[in-house]
């Protein structure tokens, strides 16, 4: 059973005071997301990651179209015991300790009473705030917080867990711890579904991305089989303080640094530059076919519509 | 009560309470006790009359503005801060919540005017330095206050629910004005016909009829409060506040929160 079905998902707002006028968030969307699959959903500032979240999360209706969770409707409580959210820069009863809040999240998810504490504190403890359990959410910093909203989203032991934005606001350190938990998600058989415009967080942990702008999706598919296409060039890295003329000859775009060459060569030239390194009696450090990054693929998908877009403006 | 509504209406309280709403009471109990001092000195035969009668008014007023302007917050906030997306991406329905969130706020106001209700009964035992079985008609005075907060606090919920909170409030406050004055628009609308007639008396019974909760003078004379009355106006205060939330479910229900 897919973990998430998108059907043709579509969002229009009115926007205006007196004139309304209608304004298009989201094209309608079309996604199937696996169960136990990790999946990202990568695009610019506006693209339309947080209205597919919210409506999702059933935070905004749909103007047309649906969706399915587990197999269930989106208004149906029993799946949305079964899943958790964290919002892009959420925001909590400040009021609260993180130890209130999460018994308050885990009382209104149906956690039964005899649990909670241990789940609660067990929570906090992942999460590094242990220490922190019975301060005032007022009295948190940034990336504090952002680890009680993960906390709060995985706190109910949900199949489906919805981040939007997780690594936003975090320090490299906070962004490391994330990308573990995601792992242990994942390796706990979890579906996770997360919105981010970080490729490389991206890249290390999917399974598989959609890439959405302007509201529309522009492209899916498997981290792998994207980033996996060669580029018809080798990489070759050897140790010399200067590019050999029969190098360049091969056409190589070679960068010097120090006593190392760094050189990418067309990959048909691979034999005739192994053959210049022999007999230069170069000695050869490594060589290995370029392959396309996930941002490459992404520029690939986004650039001709933003040059478009300049283009007509 | 369904139990996710008490899951609500306790966090709705425990905010109002470390927000210091219930900071209010010391200025009652300072106003209550300087009255009772003063009153002990000046007045001769009506100390129990004036303490009466400063101590329910400033227990309504006292709620009202509570009600009033927690009221008109306790959903807009939640949506302008967001706290309420990690709310409702749980299993809790809308309905859920609106009523919670009603709750949290009655059952603030209910103890807040406990807690005034102490201070009025130990001003009236200064003064007067024993209680009499017409003091009862101080309690059934106080439980419409109570009542009276109520329809407050659910009409500032509606307003907030499709208005700005100043708004909100505007609109809270004068219906409130409006719904003291509520016998004089019913004798208007008798003694005027025609649309003008029809329009006065829709009016008047549209706007809730807070002085039929308003027996602080009957109260202050020790006059007996008929157990008709407090059937009546509970039933009234249950109905009206059940439409004015509805209307604000409705609402919020097809609410995007963007």
């Amino acid at each position: 059973m897919a973990a998430i079905e998108i059907l043709s998902l579509e969002k229009t707002y009115q926007v205006g005071f007196w004139r309304k006028r209608p304004k298009l968030a989201l094209r309608p969307l079309r996604l199937t997301i696996e169960e136990g699959e990790v999946f990202g959903f990568l695009g610019p500032n506006g693209a339309g990651k947080t209205t597919t979240l919210k409506l999702l999360m059933g935070l905004v209706s749909p103007t047309s179209g649906s969706a399915r969770i587990l197999g269930m409707d989106l208004d149906d409580p029993r799946m949305k015991a079964q899943i958790g959210f964290l919002p892009e820069q959420p925001y909590f009863y400040d009021h609260l300790t993180a130890q209130e809040l999460l018994n308050y999240y885990a009382q209104l998810s149906g956690v039964p009473a005899k649990d909670r504490a241990r789940r609660v504190t067990s929570m906090l403890e992942r999460l590094g705030l242990g220490g922190a359990a019975r301060t005032q959410l007022r009295k948190y910093s940034k990336g504090m917080l952002q680890r009680v909203g993960l906390a709060q989203a995985i706190l109910h032991n949900p199949k489906v867990v919805f981040l939007d934005e997780p690594m936003s606001g975090l320090d490299p350190m906070g962004r490391r711890e994330v990308r573990e938990l995601i792992q242990e998600l994942r390796n706990e058989g979890k579906t996770v579904f997360f919105s981010t415009h970080i490729l490389s967080d991206a890249e290390a942990l999917c399974d598989r991305v959609a890439v959405i702008h302007q509201g529309e999706l522009r492209g899916v598919g498997a981290v792998a089989q994207l980033t996996a296409q060669s580029q018809g060039q080798i990489e070759i890295i050897f140790c010399a303080q200067s590019v050999p003329a029969a190098l360049s000859a091969l056409g190589a775009q070679a960068r010097v640094s120090g006593e190392m060459v760094n050189a990418v060569i067309p990959e048909e030239q691979q034999d005739a530059a192994l053959d210049v390194l022999r007999r230069e009696h170069i000695r050869l450090l490594s060589l290995t076919p370029v392959r396309s990054s996930l941002e490459e693929y992404y520029v690939q998908k986004l650039r001709p519509l933003e040059n478009g877009k300049g283009a007509g403006a | 009560m369904n139990s996710r509504i008490g899951y609500v209406a306790f966090n709705t309280f425990r905010e109002a309470v470390r927000d210091r709403v219930l900071y209010n009471l010391i200025v009652f109990a300072l106003l209550i006790s300087g009255a009772a001092v003063l009153v002990g000195e000046i007045s001769i035969d009506v100390e129990r009359l004036v303490v009466i009668n400063l101590g329910l008014t400033s227990v309504s007023l006292f709620g009202v503005v509570i009600a009033i302007f927690i009221g008109i917050g306790l959903v807009s906030k939640e949506i302008d801060r967001k706290t309420l997306y990690t709310v409702l991406s749980r299993p809790v329905r809308r309905w859920e919540f609106v009523v919670g969130k009603f709750f949290g706020l009655t059952g603030t106001l209910v103890v807040n005017t406990f807690f005034m209700a102490i201070g009025v009964f130990l001003a009236l035992l200064y003064v007067a330095h024993h209680f009499e079985k017409a003091d009862l008609s101080v309690l059934a005075a106080l439980y419409f206050i109570v009542l009276e907060f109520l329809i407050v606090c659910a009409l500032a919920l509606l307003f907030s629910s499709f208005s700005t909170p100043l708004m909100s409030a505007v609109f809270t406050f004068a219906l409130f004005i409006v719904g003291n004055l509520a016998d004089d628009l019913h004798s208007i609308a008798r003694s005027t016909t025609g649309l003008a007639g029809a329009l006065s008396t829709a009016l008047a019974y549209l706007v809730p009829n807070f002085s039929a909760f308003n027996i602080v003078n009957q109260a202050a004379h020790g006059d007996p409060v008929p157990g008709r009355l407090l059937l009546y106006n509970t039933i009234y205060a249950a109905l009206y506040s059940a439409m004015a939330i509805s209307g604000a479910v409705l609402i919020f229900q097809r609410r995007n929160l963007k």
